[in-house]
């Protein structure tokens, strides 16, 4: 086992213990290409058989997921705001209000208004849901706003430091000769302690309620190991119809999406950036890293995150000292008496 | 707000005040809770970032009774070999009852109980669990046969046994001894390992107070073991459990100060409803209690009484640490604020510098300094209520 706790890796597999492993596998996924279909939710879910954890509408856009879980491995999230499409010129702002939709609708509203919800089919005037409501967006300014739709499809980052691994106690998770992080489901004794080891919130103990399947024990995405194993593309890389989820050698990805945010920047797409790509950041860099259109926790990443064990010697350090010091108090006190 | 930044304050589980993202600017994250102005930050909807530990109370009664034990087999090998009966016997018996009561608890939590023993598969330095449970694994036993000889001596079993068991109560007894001292340098790991335990994650709170967190734990541990015995044995005996505890208040009451300082925004949920409850009554009864140590040394009834005091404090540090953390891991606000304003003001982390296997000094070192320093630095001015 190897002591490093932090920084760059050359080889993250290697650096486990694998000899000669293969070259390491992760995800580029490209948000500015994500369409929001879920079809990687729905692939992960089926092809590694994760049971239903809620079908919500969760009032946060069509995001009805919420956040990575125990049975929840690919998540999309989706973020409306008031800022321009990137790299294009709709022509929206500025623009006068007025009725835009079709006659139908206009009655609807106009009806609504007059207090008759049931048009709408909906009565949520109390609370804004971010659905339907009974007033027109934007009725309050006399011009309209630009406006954009950000979609992400969030994964376990299968970090080189990856917290959840060093702290597991029983060595359940493990790094796969792909340089993976994965659960080892049959040994895994349900400590918890990956939970908050984990710097992004993903791996999770399962609940009962959400299937008595490995209930009681940590799971999380396996970035597919049973498909790596037979030279396969996970299912969700698989599903994704935009190839916004790219599977391959990381350092291939890498490649891939620095070009790709190159492409970007001389489209006018200014606010691409990536994001945990850089084998110096403070997990040691992820093997699935994302290309964002806007700051980390607009999708509720973190925005710097720093592996926990980056301070473990000097925590063990102390201990030490703190152990020495209840020694020797102990010891004082029953001297104490006799001075 | 504009229309865009809408709240959607509503989810079932309470998640506050929300908030997209709008243009690069953020808003405030605030909500109920809040005794200062709060941080203006973006999040996801005002979802947290980080999950929550999976744990109950089992947890902190777990540390809450580590701490107990270790401390009690200090004192409880210090009676042996000074001499203090009234003090060696409920302090080799509080240890043993806590430590097995918190094997408990630690067993309890688990996901898959059964499968407890898998902790035994390996032993991993990187994880404080692993460490904890060889830790344990070597002081359980050892203060197991204290306490047994410290059994076989109460009940005067040599003398009543028949004939042919009397042979182990007497080895039992002789083996208390080593058995107790053995115990005894071992207790001050299980004390203070446990700091390590909850520092060792993501959850702000916990890992933010890693650097004292192990000093008001050794002290925690011996407030609420010096306290016990103040409860258990006679004046004259006492006195070493005493001066343990008033050590101890003053090594807790000492870390915990600096231990906020350093903090920073992480510090907040202390103050703030359970867990600042718990951190406020932790606080009046350390001093109460170790006020009381001191004056009543004399009286029977104010010692045990302040002992009392003392042991509560160390159960009331415990469970308000560890629901702090809980709750800084609920709210982004305490993941995302002190990570944007490092990035603000020094961009993000790097980490120059290919490391190879085993290397632990050079450039990498030099930046791991200066993300510490940075964080204290700002820790020092930031809001605490
Ligand atoms: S993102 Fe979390 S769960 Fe995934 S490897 Fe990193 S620490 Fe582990």
């Amino acid at each position: 086992m190897s002591n490093d706790l932090y920084g760059p890796v050359a080889n993250v597999a290697e650096q486990a213990g694998w000899e000669a492993p293969p070259p390491r596998k992760g995800f580029f996924t490209d948000t500015s290409i994500c369409i929001g279909c879920k079809a990687c939710e729905v692939a992960c879910k089926e092809w590694n058989q994760v049971p239903e954890d809620g079908l919500n509408w969760l009032g946060s856009s069509y995001d009805n997921t919420g956040a990575l879980g125990a049975s929840t491995w690919r998540h999309v999230a989706f973020i409306e705001q008031s800022k321009p499409l990137p790299g294009q010129e709709p022509g929206f702002e500025g623009a006068p209000t007025g009725p835009s939709a079709t006659d139908a609708l206009n009655r609807s509203v106009d009806e609504a208004q007059q207090g008759n919800l049931a048009m709408l089919g909906t009565d949520s005037g109390q609370v804004s849901l971010g659905m339907p409501a009974t007033r027109l967006p934007g009725a309050d300014s006399t011009s309209r706003t630009e406006f954009r739709w950000l979609m992400a499809s969030d994964v376990c980052k299968h970090c080189t430091h990856a917290a959840c691994l060093d702290v597991c106690p029983t060595g359940s998770l493990f790094r796969t000769e792909f340089g993976t992080v994965v659960v080892q489901e049959d040994i895994c004794n349900g400590c918890g302690y990956c939970v908050p080891a984990c710097p992004f919130g993903v791996i999770d103990r399962r609940i009962e309620e959400h299937g008595v399947k490995n209930a009681g024990i940590a799971q999380k995405c396996t970035l597919c190991y049973d498909r790596l194993q037979a030279d396969m593309t996970p299912a969700c890389a698989k599903a994704c119809p935009t190839e916004s989820i790219q599977f391959g050698d990381l350092d291939e990805l890498r490649d891939r999406a620095q070009k790709r945010v190159e492409q970007l920047h001389a489209n006018g797409v200014t606010n691409a950036r990536l994001y945990l790509e850089d084998k110096t950041d403070g997990i040691g860099g992820a093997g699935a890293f994302f290309l964002l259109l806007d700051e980390p926790e607009t999708y509720g990443f973190p925005p710097d995150p720093v592996v926990t064990t980056r301070d473990l010697p000097s925590m063990w350090r102390r201990a030490g000292l703190a152990a020495a010091a209840l020694l020797a108090g102990a010891v004082a006190s029953f001297l104490g008496g006799r001075a | 707000m504009s229309t865009q930044g809408t709240e959607h304050g509503n989810r079932k589980d309470d998640v506050r005040a929300v908030i997209g993202s709008a243009g690069g600017r953020r808003r405030r994250g605030g909500g109920e809770r809040s005794m200062v102005p709060p941080a203006e930050f973006t999040s996801y909807y005002g979802r947290p970032v980080l999950k929550p530990s999976p744990w109950q109370a089992d947890i902190p009664a777990y540390l809450f009774l580590g701490g107990l034990a270790a401390g009690s087999s200090l004192l409880g090998a210090g009676a042996d070999v000074t001499g203090r009966q009234s003090l060696k016997r409920p302090a080799r018996f509080a240890a043993v009852a806590a430590i097995s009561a918190s094997f408990a608890a630690l067993v309890h939590d688990l996901g898959k109980p059964s499968r407890f023993i898998n902790m035994l598969r390996v032993a991993k330095p990187t994880s404080p669990m692993s460490v904890g449970t060889w830790i344990l694994s070597v002081y359980g036993p050892l203060a197991g046969l204290a306490g047994a000889a410290e059994l076989v001596d109460t009940v005067r079993a040599d003398r009543w046994l028949p004939g042919r068991l009397r042979t182990p109560a007497r080895v039992l007894h002789a083996s208390g001894r080593p058995a107790g001292i053995g115990a005894a340098l071992v207790a001050p790991a299980v004390a203070s390992y446990t700091a390590v335990l909850i520092s060792d994650t993501a959850t702000p709170t916990w890992h933010a107070g890693h650097r004292e967190m192990p000093f008001l734990f050794a002290g925690s541990a011996a407030a609420a073991s010096g306290g016990l015995g103040m409860i258990a044995a006679s004046t004259t005996d006492a006195g070493p459990a005493r001066r343990l505890a008033v050590g101890g208040v003053l090594l807790d009451l000492g870390a915990e100060q600096l231990m906020e300082k350093s903090m920073g925004l992480a510090a907040e949920p202390m103050h703030q409803g359970k867990p600042g409850l718990l951190m406020r009554a932790a606080k009046a009864l350390n001093v109460v209690g170790g006020v009381g140590a001191i004056v009543g040394r004399r009286s029977r009834a104010l010692s045990a009484a302040s002992g009392a005091a003392l042991v509560a404090g160390s159960a009331c540090t415990r469970f308000g640490i560890f629901y702090a953390g809980q709750e800084s891991a609920k709210d982004p606000k305490y993941t995302i604020v002190p990570q944007r304003e490092r990035v603000d003001e020094q961009g993000p982390t790097r980490v120059e510098g290919l490391r190879t296997r085993g290397t632990g000094a050079g450039p990498a070192a030099d930046a791991r300094q200066r993300t510490t320093s940075t964080l204290s630095r700002r820790g020092t001015n930031s809001p605490i209520t």
